[in-house]
C-alpha cells in the first residue's frame, strides 16, 4: 500500500472524545444495570452488591435513566461522524470471510500484526460487532422502558419479557467485548496512548 | 385472629418497610460502590449532594419526556384469558400476612377540585358503568404478570364527581398506609380503572379489597390497592415510593 502523503492522527480527536464519553456512559449503564437486575434476577445468580451503582433499585434506575441520555447523545454523534467522515467506510469495512479466517488464525498463533491507525479483520469484526450490539441494546432498552408507548418495538423483540431477556444477553456480549478489548490493549499499550493523545498512523510497510 | 393476639405488639417484619425507608432516605448514600467510586471521582462522596441534585433534575426531565410520549389513544396490549398468570404473585411493601381487612363502614372519600365531595359506598360504585381488561402488570423490579381486572373507568368516575379535568394530579390514599399519584392525562386513559373485581370475583384483601387502581400504562407500584381516598389537585402529591426516589411518572 502506498504511503500516505501526510501522516494523519491514528484516531481523530472527535473519535477519542466520543470513545471516553462512551466508556463513562456504558460504565454507568452496566453497573446500574446490574443493580436493577439484582432487584428481580431472571438467572440463578446475583451480581456482587459492591459492583452496583445507585445503592438500591431507585438509585440504580435514576443512574440508568440518566446515563441513557449521555449514551444516546454520544451514540448519535458517533454514528453521524462515522458516516460523514468515512470512518465506517474506510476503517470499519465489513471484513471478507477469508480475511477473518486469516487474521483469526494469525491472532490465535500470536502472529497478528497490529498497526496503530489501521484495523485488521479481527478488530473490524469486534468493533463493528460492539457498535451493532450497543445499537440493539438501545432498542431493547427503549422496548422495556416503554412497552406500551413503543409497543411495536417490544413486539419486534418478542414482547416485554423476551425483550428484557435479550437486553440482559446483549449486556453479557458487551461485557465480553470489554474484557477482550482491555486484554488486547494491555498486550499493545501503545493503542491506549493513541486513544488519548495524538499519535501518527503507522504505515503498513512495516507489516 | 386469636393466634395473632399472641404476637409481640410490634414484630420486626412489621416495621421492616419503615426501616428500609429510613435506610433509603439518603437516596444514594449507599452508592459508595465500585461503580460509585470509579465513576464519581471528584464528587463529594460523603453526601453525594451534587450528584443527587443532578440525578433528580434529570429524572424530572425524564418525567416530561414520558408525559410527551404518552398517548391517551394508545392502549396497553390485552390478552386472552388463557394467558392469565397463575398463581398470581402478591406484591406490596409488606408481607402477605399483614394484609389489612376492609374497615367497617368503608367508603371512598373524594376531595380537592371536584364539584361533588360526597363519599362513595361500594354499591354506589358497582352501579356505575363497568369495564374489564386482561393486561400485563409490569413491576419496576422488572418482573411482570398478566391479570384480569374489571371496574369503573377512572375517567367515568372523575366526570361523575365533576372533577376539574384540567387539574394536574389525581392522588390516591390507601388504608394500608400506601399512597401514590398520577397525571390527569393518564387518569383519563380508557384503560385506567377503579377496579372492583379480580378474575371476575370481588377483590380479595390481598388484591386490594374493596377498591384499587388498575393502570396498565404505568409501572405496577402506581396501581394502588385498598383505596380509601381520591384527591384532585394542582399540588404535587408524591407518594409512598415516589418520596423515596422512584421516578414519579413511571409510564410504560
Amino acid at each position: 500500500m502506498k504511503r500516505r502523503a501526510t501522516r494523519r492522527s491514528a484516531h481523530p480527536i472527535a473519535i477519542r472524545i466520543m470513545h471516553w464519553i462512551g466508556v463513562y456512559a456504558m460504565g454507568c449503564m452496566i453497573f446500574s444495570g446490574w443493580e436493577i437486575y439484582n432487584a428481580s434476577p431472571s438467572l440463578p445468580f446475583l451480581f456482587p452488591a459492591w459492583t452496583g451503582l445507585g445503592g438500591w433499585l431507585g438509585g440504580a434506575l435514576a443512574w440508568h435513566l440518566s446515563a441513557m441520555w449521555l449514551l444516546f447523545a454520544d451514540g448519535i454523534a458517533y454514528l453521524a461522524f462515522g458516516f460523514a467522515s468515512g470512518h465506517f467506510r474506510n476503517d470499519l469495512k465489513l471484513p471478507r470471510a477469508h480475511e477473518v479466517v486469516r487474521d483469526v488464525g494469525a491472532a490465535l498463533r500470536f502472529r497478528l500484526a497490529h498497526h496503530i491507525g489501521h484495523y485488521n479483520a479481527v478488530q473490524r469484526l469486534l468493533y463493528g460487532g460492539v457498535i451493532v450490539a450497543i445499537f440493539l441494546q438501545v432498542l431493547t432498552g427503549l422496548a422495556i422502558w416503554k412497552p406500551v408507548q413503543f409497543g411495536w418495538l417490544a413486539d419486534l423483540f418478542g414482547g416485554y419479557p423476551v425483550a428484557r431477556g435479550i437486553h440482559l444477553a446483549i449486556m453479557f456480549g458487551i461485557v465480553g467485548f470489554v474484557l477482550l478489548h482491555v486484554a488486547l490493549v494491555a498486550i499493545h499499550p501503545n493503542t491506549l496512548k493513541s486513544m488519548i493523545v495524538t499519535v501518527p498512523t503507522e504505515t503498513e510497510e512495516s507489516r | 385472629m386469636s393466634a395473632r393476639r399472641n404476637r409481640p405488639a410490634v414484630g420486626i417484619a412489621e416495621i421492616q418497610p419503615e426501616l428500609e425507608r429510613l435506610r433509603r432516605r439518603g437516596f444514594l448514600r449507599n452508592a459508595l460502590s465500585l461503580g460509585g467510586l470509579t465513576l464519581l471521582t471528584g464528587c463529594d462522596l460523603a453526601t453525594h449532594s451534587g450528584v443527587d441534585a443532578a440525578l433528580e433534575a434529570i429524572m424530572r426531565f425524564d418525567d416530561r419526556v414520558q408525559a410527551a410520549l404518552f398517548s391517551r389513544q394508545r392502549l396497553a396490549a390485552t390478552y386472552e384469558a388463557s394467558a392469565i398468570t397463575r398463581p398470581y404473585r402478591f406484591n406490596a411493601f409488606y408481607a402477605e400476612w399483614q394484609v389489612r381487612p376492609v374497615p367497617d363502614n368503608w367508603a371512598l372519600a373524594v376531595s380537592g377540585q371536584v364539584a361533588d365531595r360526597r363519599p362513595w359506598t361500594l354499591p354506589a360504585l358497582m352501579a356505575l358503568p363497568q369495564q374489564g381488561q386482561i393486561t400485563r402488570h409490569i413491576c419496576i423490579e422488572g418482573w411482570s404478570q398478566i391479570g384480569q381486572w374489571s371496574g369503573v373507568p377512572l375517567g367515568v368516575f372523575l366526570r361523575r364527581v365533576g372533577a376539574d379535568l384540567s387539574a394536574r394530579y389525581v392522588a390516591f390514599k390507601c388504608f394500608d398506609g400506601y399512597s401514590t399519584s398520577i397525571d390527569m392525562a393518564s387518569a383519563l386513559h380508557p384503560q385506567t380503572l377503579l377496579a372492583l373485581d379480580f378474575e371476575e370475583k370481588p377483590l380479595a384483601p390481598q388484591w386490594g379489597a374493596p377498591l384499587r387502581l388498575r393502570i396498565p400504562t404505568k409501572l405496577g407500584f402506581k396501581s394502588a390497592k385498598n383505596l380509601e381516598a381520591i384527591e384532585v389537585s394542582n399540588t404535587y402529591p408524591g407518594g409512598y415510593w415516589e418520596n423515596q426516589g422512584y421516578g414519579w411518572f413511571a409510564g410504560v
